[in-house]
Order: structure tokens, then C-alpha cells, then sequence
């Protein structure tokens, strides 16, 4: 017995009375389980031998937890930079970063109105390494915004939101929120000029609602807008009670609930049979060669195979219909192109986060607010919208955009294979045309108020709510949808007027991000480049 | 339950009405505890700062002058009739305005008031609150922040 080399036998075999009486003393069982514990430990980890062939790499991808978002075998086609330009993987990339790089950052930073701050230059100053991991978490945080809008634009463009993955896009738009709501409760955290009057201005946003509610003349109790305020800052005012709460919503609850969503996000592109790509895509077979669904037969009626492997996958999975060699396995080559993709993401993190400092304000002063008091560029549009009206710019225009933003795949289910860039010839006419028209009402909305004011400064005496409803922003968002609905009825398709109302929504964004940014000096007046702006 | 009830045929099966009041239980369970922690975040006094605040005595304001108080987000117009105090506090979205020739400038969203307060350009709703003026037993002028008055009272000081 003791010269079975097999484990499993040696632990089913009864107790050797002997053998207990030896004890540590010696016995030879308890020297070759030493020699063979590295080798037993790994195979108790990986469960698997060595990944040497593609079945044993699908294996291995298969039942590694980390590894099984994947499927086991992947579509070329969804390998192509030019069919998504990395950017989901980017942003689960970006993701990582910012978590390891937050954790680290909260070992110094203390969540205290007096402390907040002076952490900050001691991340700077004194701690090693503390200025370049502050950097990088900034950047990051940067760039997962850009990239989550890019990577929507990536998918709405693609018609990757088609039917079954209508509530895939429904997921994305909750983590656009999250992330936007990461990215805020973060620069709140410095404690600084930013920090003070962001969350001023946003409490303020929150309790906007009051502004209609008084300019209507309702009594005190629809006030709601008052309780979200408070709910926010803790207090009338912000202060240490409005910090610690967004220390932890940025600490704790939003990276929690952004987890659970990203979760979901990339389970049910897995259950979906991977990414979004069109019928008869190309195969290595070369052009031409078979559909996935053998022809004559629908998707639906193609037989669903049980793989031990796979699982059930619904429809057009790799497996469904056709021959599985038209796929390559993931490992190596959907998780080379991950590696990739996530050492670019690095490299650029690190190189930006090394070279160019995350700006810290002046201490927070309650008394003064800086002139002019800009936030971060990904909320300069909103803060253009808001400058017109803050109900509407701050509460109504955003509501509508998240809303509308969430229907098109239940709006526009025209069926139609995903994967295509603007589905083709005309919708990309349709993209650049509504650009041309998204541009001038924007444009317009800006220059019109700017050269000859607006309706205050013609009648003076109007009602507030008047004001509310009938501002630019309120107009170039009537504008967008008027055109979108136009589109629809010309061309008799609702995938044209989503492209119409989703390219103008963009260029708008851009265009008053670009007003907001470059263009609004002190006290957001308008001045064609910085070197204007009055000397204080 | 008796055994002579179980005989008769019942609306609702004895198993399926534990299964209800399991699942109506568990559902009151969530509710009732999803609303104990929604309540939590919202107390029942704010730690709030006092809102009646000390300007100084009544002769650093003589007649004839505008002072702005940014730490105090107020600034005291002072004439021959009496004492006002307007809050600097703009009514779009909070910021301390500045007081600039023409009146007030927001620095954030661009909302522009008169003199005496009054909207002239920009997002505010309303024009900047005039608020309550006393004066404490040893003369020093008090303002109450949460108290406002019609715009244009003035307050008399005795010195």
C-alpha cells in the first residue's frame, strides 16, 4: 500500500494501524505526498494537464472560472479590430486598473473635509510611487468614460442591440450611468474648489425640480426635489456628511453595483453566441463560403446540439447548424487579442499617468467659487444645458436621453444582422446627414443666445416656467426628434430615424462639450479663445 | 386545523396556502426591510450650521456703501433709510455670486442681477432673497440666512 503512487487509492485504502503509530515519526506515505506537493497543488488548482492541444485549450477555458466568460471557441469575424476596436475589452481593462489602483490610493486618503485634501499632497509629495498611481487612476477614470461612449456608439452603429440582446444594450445604458456617477463621486473625494462646488451645483441639480414646482406656483409639499437634496449631501449644505457618503457610493456601492452589471453585461453576450455578426460572414474558408445556419432553414429551426462543452447557446452560436471548424478556439487567439488590448490600456495609462499630473484645485472654499467653475469635460455639455435651464439642462434633457437612449432596441426591431457598420450604404448617408443637421442646430442654439440673448432680455416680465420649457436646450432636443421622425417617414425605417436621432444626440453632445470647454470664459461668457478673458 | 376541515374541499389547498403565506411573508420581509434602510440616510435633524449669523456692528456699514461678505454669503447695501442685507447666494444652483458694477455675476452658470437683486440675463429663477435683519442686545447687526424678506426692506439700526 504505501508504494501506490495513486493518491486517490492511498486515501480510500482503511487506516494502517501501523502506520498511526508512526505517526510523524517517518512514515514513507508522508514523504512521497511531500516530494509530490508542488506538482499536487498545481493539479489541485488547474484541474486539467497541459493545455497542449485545442481540444484540451477549450478544456481549459471551459472550466476555469476566470477563463469561462469566454466561450471555448470563437467567430473570426469577432476577432477583426475593425468590428469592435477592442473597446468592451478595454473598458473591462479600464476597470481593472481603477480598482487596483483605488484600493492602493485609499490606504492614504482619509474621508474627512479637513484631511481630504492634504492626503491628496501626500499622495503627491511624499508617498512613493503616490503621484503616478493618483495619475493613473485619473486617467483611467478618463478614458473609461470616453471609451464607454465610444464602445456605445460601437454597438449602436454595429446594430449589435437587435434582437435577443435588446436588454444587453438596457444594461449598458446602466453602466454608462454608473460609470458616469463613478467618475463624479470620485472628484468629489479631493476636497478641493472642484469638489466643493460640483457637489454644490449637483445637490442644486437634484432639487431642481423645486424650480418648476415654484415657478407653477405649487404649494411647499411638491417640493421633492428637497429630499433628494438632502438625501445627497446629509446635510443643507455640503460638508463632512456629504463627503463620507461619497466616499462610500464611489468606494463601495457604485464599484459593487457596476461589478454585478459588467457580470450580467458579459454573460449575456456569451449566452447570446458571442458578439453581434453578420449572416455569411467571411469565413477562414474565404469569402462566399456557407451561411451559419445551413441554407433553407432559419435560425430557429436549426438544431440546437447539447454540447458537453458548450452548454446550451441559443441560436446562432459557433456550434448551432454548421460545421465547428469554422471557428478557432479562444485560447490562444481571442485571449492573445485580450492581452493585447489590455497591455495597450496599460502602456497608456502608465504613460499618460507619468507624464501628465491629475490636477488638484485650491483647497475648497465655501466662499468663493472659482471663475469660471468648469467641471471635468464629460460634463461641460451638461453644464451648457444647464446654463439655459437648470430643470431641464440638468434633470429633464439627461432623464430623456438615458430613457430614449434605452428604447431604440425596443422602437427599432427591424430584423437585421448585427455587425454591419451603419447597416450599410444608406444608413451611413443617413449618419452623415443627420451629423450636417445635429451640427447646425447646435450650432445655432449656441451662437442664437449668445448674439441676441434670450426671452428674458426681450420680455422681461416672462414667467419662469416658460423659460423652463422654451430654452435652446429644449429646442435643439425638439429639433433632433423632429428630424429622427422625419427620416423615419421618408425612408420607412425605424433602424434609419434611430440612426438619425442617435448621430445628432452625439454631434449635440460634442458640440456643446466642445462650447463648454473651449468656449465660455468667467462667469460663462463667451469668448472666442482664453487669451480674451478679462484679467482678474 | 382539524382533520374533520380537511375533509371538505377547500378554495385554497392547505399546501398551496403555506406556500402563499412563505412567499407573502418573505415578500413583506424584503419590503418592510428595503424600507428600514431606504429610511436610514435621511435623519431626523440635519447638522446643520446656525442660520443666524453676526454681520458686525452697525457703524462698519455706514450709509451710502455696498458690502459684500462672501464667508457669509451675504452682502449688506447700506443707505440713509436703514440697513438691507441680500443673500449672494444665487438661486440657479448655489454659487456665491460676485458683485461686479451692474449688480451680481454668477461665475458658474452666467446668471446676471441687478443691484437690488433682480434677474436681468441667465438661468435664475428668482431674484437674490433679501433676508431678515436684527440686532443683538450689545448692537451687533444679525442676519438670519433662513429667513427672507420683501426685497428692498430695510432694516433701522439704533447705535
Amino acid at each position: 500500500m504505501t508504494k501506490s503512487i495513486d493518491s486517490q487509492t492511498a486515501r480510500m485504502a482503511p487506516p494502517d494501524p501501523a502506520g498511526a503509530n508512526l505517526g510523524l515519526s517517518g512514515s514513507p506515505t508522508f514523504w512521497e505526498n511531500l516530494r509530490a506537493l508542488p506538482g499536487n497543488v498545481w493539479r489541485a488548482v488547474v484541474r486539467h494537464g497541459a493545455p497542449t492541444s485545442d481540444r484540451a485549450r477549450s478544456q481549459a477555458v471551459f472550466s476555469n472560472v476566470f477563463l469561462h466568460v469566454h466561450s471555448a471557441r470563437v467567430h473570426p469575424h469577432s476577432l477583426r479590430a475593425t468590428a469592435t476596436w477592442g473597446l468592451g475589452v478595454s473598458l473591462v481593462a479600464q476597470f481593472i486598473i481603477l480598482t487596483v489602483t483605488g484600493v492602493l490610493l485609499m490606504v492614504y486618503y482619509m474621508p474627512s473635509t479637513e484631511l481630504a485634501y492634504n492626503s491628496m499632497k501626500d499622495l503627491h509629495y511624499i508617498v512613493p510611487t503616490g503621484r503616478v498611481i493618483r495619475n493613473i487612476h485619473r486617467w483611467a477614470s478618463h478614458l473609461m468614460v470616453l471609451f464607454v461612449l465610444l464602445h456605445m456608439m460601437r454597438v449602436f452603429y454595429t446594430a449589435s442591440y437587435k434582437r435577443p440582446r435588446e436588454f444587453n444594450w438596457v444594461i449598458g445604458m446602466i453602466l454608462l450611468v454608473l460609470t458616469l456617477a463613478l467618475s463624479f463621486t470620485g472628484y468629489i473625494l479631493p476636497w478641493d474648489q472642484l469638489a466643493y462646488w460640483a457637489l454644490m451645483i449637483a445637490a442644486n441639480i437634484a432639487a431642481s425640480p423645486n424650480e418648476l414646482a415654484h415657478s407653477l406656483g405649487l404649494p411647499q409639499m411638491f417640493h421633492v426635489g428637497d429630499v433628494v437634496k438632502e438625501l445627497l449631501l446629509g446635510s443643507s449644505e455640503p460638508g463632512q456628511h456629504s463627503l463620507i457618503r461619497f466616499y462610500t457610493l464611489h468606494c463601495v456601492f457604485l464599484p459593487l453595483l457596476a461589478g454585478i452589471a459588467m457580470a450580467a453585461h458579459i454573460w449575456r453576450i456569451r449566452k447570446d453566441g458571442g458578439l453581434a455578426r453578420p449572416d455569411g460572414t467571411p469565413t477562414p474558408a474565404g469569402k462566399g463560403a456557407p451561411s451559419m445556419s445551413p441554407a433553407g432553414q432559419t435560425a430557429d429551426q436549426a438544431p440546437r446540439k447539447t454540447y458537453g462543452l458548450m452548454c446550451v447557446v441559443r441560436d446562432r452560436s459557433p456550434h448551432t447548424g454548421q460545421d465547428p471548424d469554422e471557428t478557432v478556439p479562444s485560447w490562444p487567439y481571442l485571449l492573445r487579442a485580450e492581452l493585447l488590448v489590455f497591455m495597450l490600456n496599460m502602456l497608456v495609462c502608465v504613460a499618460l499617468g507619468y507624464w501628465f499630473d491629475a490636477p488638484l484645485r485650491e483647497a475648497a472654499n465655501p466662499a468663493v467659487p472659482e471663475n469660471p467653475a468648469k467641471a471635468p469635460w464629460y460634463f461641460l455639455g451638461l453644464q451648457e444645458l444647464v446654463s439655459y435651464s437648470a430643470f431641464l439642462g440638468g434633470v429633464g434633457i439627461p432623464t430623456l436621453a438615458v430613457i430614449g437612449l434605452g428604447l431604440i432596441p425596443f422602437l427599432d426591431r427591424e430584423s437585421e444582422p448585427g455587425g454591419v457598420w451603419f447597416s450599410g450604404r444608406r444608413g451611413r448617408r443617413e449618419m452623415f446627414a443627420a451629423a450636417a443637421i445635429g451640427t447646425v442646430a447646435a450650432v445655432l442654439a449656441v451662437a442664437i443666445p449668445v448674439n441676441f440673448g434670450w426671452l428674458r432680455n426681450w420680455f422681461p416680465d416672462i414667467p419662469q416656467w416658460v423659460i423652463v420649457l422654451v430654452n435652446p436646450g429644449s429646442l435643439v432636443t425638439a429639433a433632433y426628434i423632429v428630424w429622427s421622425l422625419a427620416v423615419m417617414r421618408r425612408t420607412r425605417s425605424t433602424r434609419m430615424g434611430a440612426i438619425a436621432l442617435f448621430t445628432c444626440s452625439i454631434v449635440g453632445f460634442a458640440i456643446l462639450t466642445y462650447v463648454g470647454t473651449y468656449l465660455r470664459g468667467p462667469n460663462w461668457d463667451f469668448y472666442w479663445s482664453e487669451s480674451q478673458w478679462p484679467a482678474h | 386545523m382539524s382533520d374533520g376541515k380537511r375533509v371538505e374541499s377547500e378554495p385554497v389547498s392547505r399546501r398551496d396556502w403555506l406556500g402563499l403565506a412563505g412567499t407573502g411573508s418573505a415578500a413583506a420581509a424584503i419590503l418592510f426591510s428595503t424600507v428600514g434602510m431606504l429610511r436610514l440616510p435621511k435623519p431626523r435633524v440635519l447638522p446643520d450650521v446656525l442660520s443666524l449669523v453676526r454681520l458686525g456692528k452697525a457703524g462698519q456699514f455706514p450709509p451710502g456703501t455696498v458690502t459684500p461678505l462672501p464667508a457669509e454669503k451675504v452682502c449688506v447695501v447700506s443707505s440713509d433709510q436703514g440697513i438691507g442685507v441680500i443673500s449672494l447666494v444665487c438661486t440657479h444652483l448655489g454659487c456665491v455670486v460676485n458683485k461686479t458694477e451692474t449688480g451680481f455675476d454668477c461665475p458658474c452658470h452666467g446668471s446676471k442681477f441687478g443691484p437690488k437683486g433682480e434677474v436681468r440675463q441667465g438661468p435664475a429663477p428668482r431674484p437674490l432673497p433679501w433676508l431678515a435683519v436684527s440686532q443683538a442686545p450689545d448692537g451687533t447687526l444679525l442676519v438670519d440666512l433662513g429667513k427672507e424678506v420683501q426685497a428692498g426692506a430695510l432694516y433701522k439700526a439704533s447705535s
